[in-house]
This record gives C-alpha cells, sequence and structure tokens, in this order.
C-alpha cells in the first residue's frame, strides 16, 4: 500500500502541428491517492485532456510521449507494451468523457456496449454479464435499468447518456477514473446529479478519481486535492481548503478574481491580460510571467520550480519563495449600487403573450401532426440601459424566444413592441428598417463570423445593407472606431476571422452588433464558450458598453453567476414558459417558485456547500409537456392541483411575479 | 482563314478563366492554401504535368482554319479549301493524309490483308502488299529494324535534350519552392518525353499505332480524340456548373417550397436512366440539324455543334448530384449564426446567398467539378460506343472503341485501335482521378491529416 493508486512523473507530450512542435504537457507530476477525488483544474489549451489521454496511451496520431513516467500501482504504463495496455484500459483505468452524445455508438443498444466491457475484462458471460450490466446501471442511478438494456443511446437523454457511460467505465471496477470535464456539457440540475453520482461511487468503491474540469465551483464540492494546471505545466497542488482559502500561485488567484458573482456587481472584474502563450517551442523563464501583474523582473529569466510552502501546498512561483501569500481579503459587498439605480423609465421592449411553435412533421406528405410549442406565452419588458437576464435550463426555449423577439423566427402569436412599434406586425421592407435598433451576439464566436470575409466587410456588412454611414470612407472610419471600442487593434480591420481567438472573435461579434447603433442587444450566451478569464473581459466590456451608450441587454444564460453579476431583472423559464421575474436581488436573493430555488441551490458555489434541492428526472420533451403546471412532476413542492392546469402568473410587489400555487393565497391578500 | 467553332472559345475561355482563378487567389490566403496543400501531393503534381501534356494537344486542336488553296491561274479571289483544318494538324502535317487502304499493323511495312498484286514481270499473285506510306522510304524491307532503330535513337536523343533542359528547370524551380515535389513533376515529364519523342519520330516514316479499317493512322486519330473528350470534360461542367449551384444553394437556403419543387425535379430526373434521357434528346438533336442542313457552313461546324449539343445535355441531365451536394452543405450553412446575424442586420437574400453561402460552398464545388471531369470523359465514351454521341466524323475515344470491337474477333485479332485508345482514356482519366484526390484532400476540411487546430492562434 506504499504506492499511491496513480502517479505520474515528469510527463511531457508532444504534439506535432504545421506552427512546430507543441509541447502539450510539460513536465507534469501529479499523485492519485486511492479514494481520493484529484480536480485538475486550469483554462482551455493547457494540457489536461492531453494528461489523461497520455496517462492512457490513447494520444491523437500527431502526438507521443516523450518523457515522464506513469506508474498505476508503482507498475509503469508507459513501459508496457500495447497488448498489455489495452487490459489496463477500462479494467483499471476508466475514462469518461465531457460529450455523452458522442461517446456512445449510436447503432448498438446499450446493453451491448456494457457488455462488451464486461466480456472484455470479467469472466462474466450471457445471462450473468447481463445481470451485472443491469446492476451497474442502477449503482448509476438510471431508473428502470434492465428495460434501458435495450434501449439504443438515441432514447435516452443526455444525463442518462452521461450514466450509462459512467456505468460502462465503471464495469470492470477499475482502480483509477480519468473524469474528463464529465459535466460540462449538462445542465446544472442534471450536474447537480451526475456530480452526487460520482461523490458516492468514489466513497463506495474506494476509487481514485481524476476530475478535470474548469469550473471552481465543481471543484469546491468534489475534490480533496487540487491541483491547478497551466500552459503544460502544474503551477499549485494543494488540499481543498488550502486552496479555496487562499491561493498561492497569481494564476489560480486571477482565476478567483475573473469569476463574476453578486459581491462583484459594483465593480469591473479582474481579468488576466492575455491569453495561454502557443506551446510551441522554449520557455525561459515562468510561463504565466507575461500575464502576471506581480511580476517582478527575474520572472522573465528564472523558470520556477515547486515551491514547498507549509502543509504541503506546492507552488510554481518566485514570489512564493519568500513565504507563503495571505489570503485574499473578503471581497466588499456594496449594496447593490446598480440595482439602487433601478426603477428605470418606460420599457424599451415589450413582449406579450409571446409563441414560438414548431410543426412536427410525419409521414410521406410530411403532413403537421402537432406542434413543438418552445415559446408559449412569455411576456417581457427591458428599459433602456438594463439588463434583462434570461435563465433556464438547455431545451427551456430561452434562445428561441431572444431569436423570436428579433422577428428571426416566425411568431405562433403575441406582440412584441418596440418602442411603441409593434414587431410582429410589421411587413418585411419596414422590419428591416427597425433592425438597426436591434441586434445580437451570438454563443459560439467560430460559427457566428463568415470565415470568408475580412473583419472590415464583416462590420461594414450591416451599415452597407441598412445604409449606415453615408459614404464608403465615412464607414471606414466607422469601422475603425469600432474597433477600437471593442478593445481590438486598427490592423484586425484586413485580417480574417480565423487569425483570432474566442475571446477576440466574440469581440468582433459585438462589434458587428454596434455598428448599426442598435438601442436593445439580444446576448445568447455569449460568454458559456469562453473561459473564465476571457468571459470576464467580455463581460466587463459589455457592462462598459451599456453604460456608455445606454444599451438595454436581453441577455440569454443558463450561468447563475453571469446573471449575479451582471443582469438588473431576471426571468426563469421553464418548458417555454416564464415562472418567475422580478429584480436580480429579489429571484436570486429570495427565490420563490420550486424549480428557481432548485435551480439556484444546484449551482456549485465556490464558497461552502449549500442544501441542494434535489430534482427528480429531466426536462420533458416541449412538444409533449406535462399536464397543468410544467414542473409538477419534477416538483418537490407538487399538489394535486398543479396537475390540473397552469397557475396564473401571481404579482409579488410591483416587479416581481411567479407562476405558482403555492403563493396565491398570499397573493389574493395582499392585492 | 481561321475558323471559330464555338468549342474552341469555349475551351480557351475557360483556360483564360483557369488563369484568372490563379491570379485571383494568389493574393487572398484562405484559397490560396488549399491550392498549396494540393501541390505538395507528389502524385498530384506528376497528373498535373500529364492533364497539362493533353490540355496543350487539345488547345492546339482548338485552333482552326481553312487552308488557302492554290491560286486560281486566273487570278481573282482567292479560294479557300472547304476542310477545316487545327494547329496541330499542321504540327504534324504527315499523320493526316497519309492514309492507307486498310487495316496494317503498328510500324508495318506491309497491308494486314492480302491482295492481288501485279507482279512486275506480269502476272497477279496474293500476297499482302507493300503500304503506300508505312515504311515506303524503305528500298528493301531488310533494313527496317535498322532504320527503326535509328529513328528511334534520334526520339531518344531528343528526348534527353528536352529532359536537360527540364533538369535545369527543376533546379531552378526547387529554389523558388522547395515545399512542392518537383521531383514528380519532373519525372512525369521525363516519361512523357522518353514515350513522345520516339514515337514522333517514327511517325514520319511509320504508322506508329498502325492504321484502321479505312486507313487512318490511329496515332492521329488518339491525338485528334483528345481535344474531343476535354471538351466533353470541361465544357459540360460548364453549363453543370451554373444549374448546380443555383438550385443547390437556392433549395438549401430558403427551404419550404423552394425545397420541395427543387428536390422534386432533381428526384424526377434522376429516376429516368441517364443513358435512355441523353439518347433521346441527342437523337432529337441530330433530326432537327439533318432537317436544316442550312445552319451550317462546313461539316466541321455541324461537328462541332453536336459535341457542344452533347455536352449541354450531359450537363442539363448530371447537375443533381451536385445540387444535393450543395444543397445539404447550404441547409447546414443557414442554421449557422453568421447567417443569423446578417439576417438581424437586414441584409437581403440574394446578399447573403451572394457573400455567405457561396463562398463557404466554393471547395464543395471545386472538389466536384474535378471528380466530375474523368466521369464525363467516361460518359461521353460509353455514349459514342452505344452511337448516340459525337458525329461520326469527329475523333473521339468512344466512336474508336465503338470502330474497333467487331475486328477483336479477326483472327489475327486487330487489337492497336482498341489498345490506343483504352491507354490514351486511361492515362488521361487516372491523372485526372490522382488529381481529383488531392484536390479533395486539400479543400476538404474533415481530411485534414496530422495538423491539429492552432491553439489560440495569435
Amino acid at each position: 500500500m506504499s504506492h499511491p493508486a496513480l502517479a505520474i512523473e515528469a510527463l511531457a507530450t508532444r504534439l506535432d502541428s504545421p506552427q512546430g512542435e507543441v509541447r502539450a504537457v510539460d513536465g507534469v507530476d501529479l499523485e492519485l491517492r486511492r479514494g481520493e477525488c484529484l480536480a485538475l483544474v486550469g483554462e482551455s489549451g493547457c494540457g489536461k485532456s492531453m494528461t489523461a489521454l497520455s496517462v492512457l496511451r490513447l494520444l491523437p496520431e500527431t502526438g507521443r510521449i516523450a518523457d515522464g513516467r506513469v506508474l498505476l500501482e508503482g507498475e509503469d504504463l508507459l513501459a508496457l507494451p500495447e497488448a498489455a495496455m489495452r487490459a489496463v484500459r477500462g479494467r483499471r483505468i476508466a475514462i469518461i468523457f465531457q460529450e455523452p452524445s458522442t461517446a456512445l455508438n449510436p447503432v448498438l443498444t446499450v446493453g451491448r456496449q456494457i457488455v462488451e466491457v464486461i466480456r472484455r475484462h470479467t469472466a462474466l458471460r450471457g445471462r450473468a454479464a447481463r445481470r451485472r450490466a443491469a446492476e451497474l446501471l442502477a449503482q448509476a442511478g438510471v431508473p428502470d435499468p434492465a428495460r434501458r438494456l435495450d434501449e439504443f443511446p438515441f432514447q435516452l437523454s443526455g444525463g442518462l447518456k452521461q450514466r450509462v457511460m459512467i456505468a460502462a467505465a465503471l464495469a470492470a471496477d477499475p482502480e483509477v477514473l480519468l473524469a474528463d470535464e464529465p459535466t460540462t456539457a449538462l445542465d446544472v440540475t442534471i450536474q447537480a446529479q451526475i456530480l452526487d453520482l460520482l461523490a458516492r461511487l468514489q466513497s463506495e468503491r474506494g476509487l481514485a478519481v481524476l476530475l478535470i474540469t474548469h469550473d471552481l465551483g465543481v471543484v469546491a464540492q468534489m475534490a480533496q486535492r487540487v491541483a491547478v494546471m497551466y500552459a503544460g505545466q502544474i503551477v499549485e497542488t494543494a488540499t481543498r481548503e488550502q486552496f479555496f482559502r487562499a491561493p498561492q500561485h497569481p494564476y489560480s488567484r486571477k482565476l478567483f478574481d475573473a469569476l463574476p458573482g453578486p459581491e462583484k456587481r459594483a465593480a469591473a472584474l479582474a481579468v488576466i491580460p492575455g491569453q495561454v502563450p502557443p506551446l510551441v517551442g522554449e520557455f525561459r523563464g515562468c510561463r504565466f510571467a507575461e500575464r502576471c501583474d506581480e511580476a517582478i523582473e527575474r520572472c522573465k529569466w528564472v523558470a520556477p520550480r515547486m515551491v514547498e510552502l507549509p502543509g504541503g501546498h506546492r507552488a510554481r512561483c518566485l514570489l512564493r519563495e519568500k513565504g507563503p501569500a495571505a489570503a485574499p481579503g473578503e471581497p466588499t459587498v456594496v449594496a447593490s449600487r446598480r440595482a439602487a439605480a433601478a426603477a428605470a423609465g418606460a420599457p424599451l421592449l415589450e413582449v406579450r403573450d409571446l409563441k414560438v411553435h414548431f410543426p412536427i412533421r410525419r409521414g410521406v406528405l410530411r403532413r403537421t401532426v402537432g406542434w413543438v410549442k418552445a415559446v408559449d406565452g412569455v411576456s417581457l419588458d427591458i428599459a433602456a440601459g438594463r439588463t434583462l437576464a434570461l435563465v433556464g435550463e438547455s431545451g427551456c426555449g430561452k434562445t428561441t424566444a431572444g431569436k423570436a423577439i428579433l422577428r428571426l423566427l416566425p411568431l405562433a402569436g403575441g406582440s412584441v413592441r418596440f418602442d411603441g412599434a409593434d414587431l410582429a406586425a410589421l411587413g418585411r421592407e419596414k422590419l428591416r428598417r427597425l433592425r438597426r435598433a436591434m441586434q445580437i451576439v451570438f454563443q459560439d464566436p467560430y460559427a457566428s463570423l463568415n470565415p470568408r470575409l475580412r473583419v472590415a466587410d464583416i462590420l461594414a456588412e450591416g451599415m452597407r445593407a441598412l445604409g449606415v454611414g453615408a459614404s464608403e470612407a465615412e464607414r471606414e472610419s466607422r469601422v475603425a472606431a469600432l474597433l477600437e471600442q471593442v478593445g481590438l487593434p486598427a490592423e484586425a480591420a484586413s485580417r480574417y476571422p480565423h487569425e483570432f481567438s474566442g475571446g477576440q472573435r466574440q469581440r468582433i461579434a459585438i462589434a458587428r452588433a454596434l455598428a448599426v447603433e442598435p438601442r436593445l442587444i439580444v446576448c445568447d450566451e455569449p460568454t458559456s464558450a469562453l473561459d473564465v478569464s476571457v468571459q470576464a473581459q467580455i463581460l466587463n466590456l459589455l457592462r462598459e458598453l451599456q453604460e456608455r451608450l445606454g444599451l438595454a441587454h436581453l441577455f440569454i444564460t443558463h450561468n447563475i453567476s453571469v446573471v449575479e453579476y451582471l443582469a438588473h431583472e431576471v426571468a426563469v423559464m421553464y418548458l417555454g414558459r416564464i415562472v418567475e421575474r422580478g429584480t436580480a436581488d429579489e429571484v436570486l436573493g429570495a427565490p420563490k417558485h420550486p424549480y428557481t430555488e432548485a435551480l439556484l441551490s444546484a449551482v456549485p458555489r465556490i464558497s461552502g456547500r449549500r442544501e441542494i434541492v434535489r430534482l427528480a428526472g429531466e426536462l420533458p420533451s416541449p412538444a409533449n409537456p406535462p399536464a397543468g403546471c410544467h414542473f409538477h412532476p419534477r416538483c418537490p413542492q407538487a399538489r394535486a392541483e398543479c396537475r390540473e392546469r397552469w397557475p396564473e402568473a401571481v404579482r409579488l410587489s410591483r416587479t416581481r411575479t411567479v407562476a405558482c400555487v403555492l403563493y396565491r393565497s398570499s397573493a389574493a391578500s395582499s392585492i | 482563314m481561321p475558323v471559330v467553332l464555338a468549342t474552341d472559345v469555349l475551351l480557351w475561355l475557360l483556360v483564360a478563366a483557369g488563369i484568372g482563378y490563379a491570379l485571383y487567389c494568389r493574393g487572398r490566403a484562405h484559397l490560396a492554401a488549399p491550392w498549396a496543400r494540393v501541390f505538395r501531393s507528389p502524385a498530384a503534381v506528376a497528373a498535373a504535368v500529364v492533364l497539362s501534356a493533353y490540355l496543350a494537344v487539345a488547345l492546339a486542336d482548338s485552333l482552326h482554319f481553312r487552308p488557302a488553296l492554290a491560286r486560281n491561274a486566273e487570278g481573282g479571289a482567292r479560294g479557300y479549301s472547304v476542310e477545316v483544318l487545327s494547329v496541330l494538324d499542321a504540327l504534324v502535317p504527315g499523320l493526316r493524309t497519309r492514309t492507307e487502304k486498310t487495316y496494317s499493323a503498328p510500324l508495318a511495312t506491309r497491308s494486314f490483308a492480302k491482295e492481288q498484286i501485279e507482279l512486275p514481270g506480269g502476272g497477279i499473285t496474293r500476297d499482302f502488299p507493300r503500304l503506300r506510306w508505312g515504311g515506303a522510304h524503305l528500298r528493301d524491307e531488310s533494313e527496317w529494324a535498322q532504320d527503326v532503330a535509328w529513328r528511334t535513337a534520334k526520339g531518344l536523343g531528343l528526348a534527353a535534350v528536352l529532359i536537360g533542359f527540364a533538369a535545369l528547370a527543376l533546379r531552378a524551380l526547387r529554389r523558388r519552392r522547395p515545399e512542392v515535389p518537383w521531383h514528380a513533376g519532373f519525372l512525369a515529364f521525363a516519361v512523357l518525353a522518353v514515350i513522345f519523342c520516339p514515337a514522333f519520330a517514327l511517325a514520319g516514316g511509320y504508322h506508329v499505332l498502325g492504321t484502321d479499317k479505312v486507313g487512318n493512322d490511329v496515332f492521329y486519330m488518339a491525338l485528334k480524340s483528345v481535344r474531343t473528350s476535354l471538351v466533353i470534360g470541361t465544357v459540360t461542367t460548364l453549363v453543370l456548373l451554373p444549374v448546380g449551384v443555383a438550385l443547390g444553394i437556392m433549395a438549401g437556403y430558403f427551404k419550404g417550397w423552394v425545397d420541395d419543387v427543387i428536390q422534386y425535379v432533381y428526384t424526377t430526373l434522376n429516376s429516368i436512366p441517364g443513358v435512355l434521357l441523353i439518347a433521346a434528346s441527342v437523337l432529337m438533336m441530330q433530326v432537327a440539324m439533318d432537317r436544316h442542313p442550312e445552319w451550317f457552313a462546313t461539316a466541321a461546324e455541324r461537328a462541332d455543334a453536336k459535341l457542344l449539343v452533347l455536352c449541354a445535355i450531359l450537363g442539363l441531365t448530371s447537375w443533381t448530384g451536385l445540387a444535393r451536394l450543395l444543397r445539404g452543405e447550404s441547409l447546414k450553412l443557414s442554421e449557422l449564426e453568421y447567417i443569423q446575424a446578417a439576417h438581424a442586420l437586414g441584409v437581403r437574400h440574394g446578399r447573403i446567398l451572394a457573400r455567405h453561402i457561396l463562398p463557404n460552398v466554393a471547395h464543395i464545388v471545386v472538389i466536384a467539378m474535378v471528380m466530375d471531369f474523368s466521369g464525363l470523359v467516361l460518359a461521353e465514351a460509353v455514349l459514342s460506343y452505344v452511337g448516340v454521341g459525337v458525329d461520326p466524323s469527329t475523333s473521339s475515344f468512344g466512336t474508336m472503341i465503338n470502330a474497333a470491337r467487331m475486328e477483336m474477333s479477326r483472327d489475327p485479332a486487330v487489337w492497336w485501335t482498341l489498345a490506343t485508345a483504352f491507354v490514351f482514356m486511361l492515362a488521361l482519366v487516372l491523372a485526372a482521378n490522382l488529381f481529383a484526390d488531392a484536390v479533395r484532400d486539400g479543400f476538404d476540411p474533415r481530411v485534414r491529416v496530422g495538423e491539429v487546430a492552432p491553439a489560440g492562434a495569435r
């Protein structure tokens, strides 16, 4: 028992790329003990996943392990022949991936895929193997496992697929589980379920878990120890308590500062300037020196080694040679200055009873047999200079609602009044003129810019189409001004989108929206594809632009901490309808609707845990919503009357409405 | 007097368009990069050399004129022959005019069939007669081997000179662009030179690849067929492209009833057997042309018109594949966020199609064009073989095969016509396919092997 379950020593992995040799993993040392969960934290591109793939020797074709040892119970995996390695994969070390929808073979039943693993690694065959598969599914929390064995992956929801993946990973009773962002593709309520499951399996089986994640909230909830990775190296290792009390490496501290949250509302978020350096070529000094605001001259020339600090805390920083840093001060909670400045003027955008229905077509003649009520009666108001956050899990219709408000999708009913004009009733040509006033910023900065156009053309396109700017020369000068406004250099105008990073692309997308001088911007999850540090830059930019230009934002997101930081008002959406609406303080501070409560409690917090309201099951299909209150099958406080009809929204205060029967009596008394 | 045939114009225009496209690509990194990747493949470079040899033959054969007749003794207007010749004919004058009576084997001095010959001393015998041209310069047939060897050696000497020049060019090119595998192109050039220099040297005195039933030189016919193949392969895409691209991206972008109509059209078109549809159209056109002989000044113009019509018909029946590909891609693109952003900016449909959809499906168009080429060349051969292809007076690989098919059953077999058509066509289609593979690999982002996305470029 002297050996740790898994020890990685001086692991170095190289990838060949057209730019040269990429040092994806560059001398990583890690130790994973039995029954322990070690979280490997870092931004994208810092080598977390490559470390996991190197352990299993499953690198892409261009990759190779240049140096180091991977010891599983003292046995060097890198020295094993490939045949022996196959017996290790799945049997002793299992891995679960981020995307459950692509990790399962769509043409095989769930049962066959699990039995395959069982047959490969255990002596069980036939009935026994099948019984074992059902057992595993039950352990992974899949309801009705015997029936699920004969289903195909497409019949399962995302959360169930991830449970199946976990069941398959555990089939041969491995000692080590590598979990590569296992919940990133899932909604928060499902994420809470999966994290619970992992924690339970870990303690029951004494499993060693290497949890790769970028979410500090998940780390706080799951990990016993934390390792922070940056640019191919481990820069800090600590126990969870040490790490969250006083992170020692400047990078770790910056990661905490960049997290949005309610207590930071008053000020701009801390950002880490620049981005992860390309890992091509040698580094002389500290890899973080360029982005570090505590950097001293020596950081540029001397590569820091791991510094041992009291309590086994270690950090790769020259500054720590003098001793540990103090815990960062509590962020001063400013009484929501922005919220106090509330009491907004007349609404700029009034949405009443918005409906978007998609037809379900069947058969040869493509007859419409039903409707997916993606948005089914949504009402909102936004005033100039204010941010309304539309919150909900994926599939609840929030993006559809945002696009329908801009009339990018046909409306099935309701009205959208923008500055007095009803958009829903406008003809194509009149609508075109009004498009100037409303713009959209999309989620994926890689799909939202045409790769064949130069940045200048991208920005000028809307101006040309809508006749902004009198001449070509005027537009050109406007393009330069826009680039400056979003913090990009002027020479960016003549480059193509692929030359920019994700954050820079999102800036270009914002500049494109600003080009036509809009008054309302729909932000459709503009930061969910970005790293925390880049997210902070974009959030700061959006806020600054709002304050300067008096823009109204409809901010569509599932990220509660972003909402806490940015929003003035919040609307919570469930299955096409808004269940609760109010100011940010009201809704986030004291949620009333059971769904809001569950949603907020499921968000992993870095500051301790709170009691999670567990929701059973997953979001039902909007094609066939439950009768009555859509939420009642999952609601812990459901009553008989919830099944009968949708509860009308109840006004609790001037700004706040809740659609739940629990508040009907109190509201009746107050009105 | 120069004669301008419609297909000549189109072929030269296509070449000009190709050069224009290359110049346009040069200044644009995202367009030039995939072509640079294409020319990093040795097979593609070699194939390009072979294809340009074919193209050179076809272009030389696409400059037509009517030779002046000898001035009449009475003076007056200068007359022109009714025969339309091309520059290629002028370059190899002997090949066209030196026709024999009937079949003769490659490099033969005597005919393939016995005839009654009058002996000089009187009397008649039955023997293989000497050919009118093939080896006619030999006083004694025993000199044949020596003569053939001598001519071959002369040809090889010329080849050596050419290869020497190519080697000099190779060194210069290597220095300027070291990443292109020039050696592959050099090798292909060397092989071509070693084969064709002796062939032309021998063609002066012999029928290098024999003669066909009516005594035409098979080597000459093969050279003439090259143009027909290239015209079919390229001009057809000219017809196919606008139809396929326009309908494909409209179906994918507008969806709804536009998509339904276009899908029904191409599904219906696809369900009709291709050969049947083409045969019916070609025969109808043929009847129309036969009824209106006044449309054409010369037989060459008539034959050319038939070739053009064949291209048009082939194009109009084979756009479905491209349209289907583009529809799928446009369906995907039209859901992308930059298209939605353009909608939100009030950009009009036409502009979205031209600026956002078309440039982003261009790689598929290029790939489809190059891959279609060899299919069309083969299609022409099949159609001509069936008898609904080009005009019988136009030389093409299909008509050569058609003429030769009966003779394979003779004993001894007349194999050379078929073999020539086979080898020429194989080389063309193989080169085109190799090139097409490289183009697909270069342009298709999904097959980019061994490259990692630049992590946060810049």
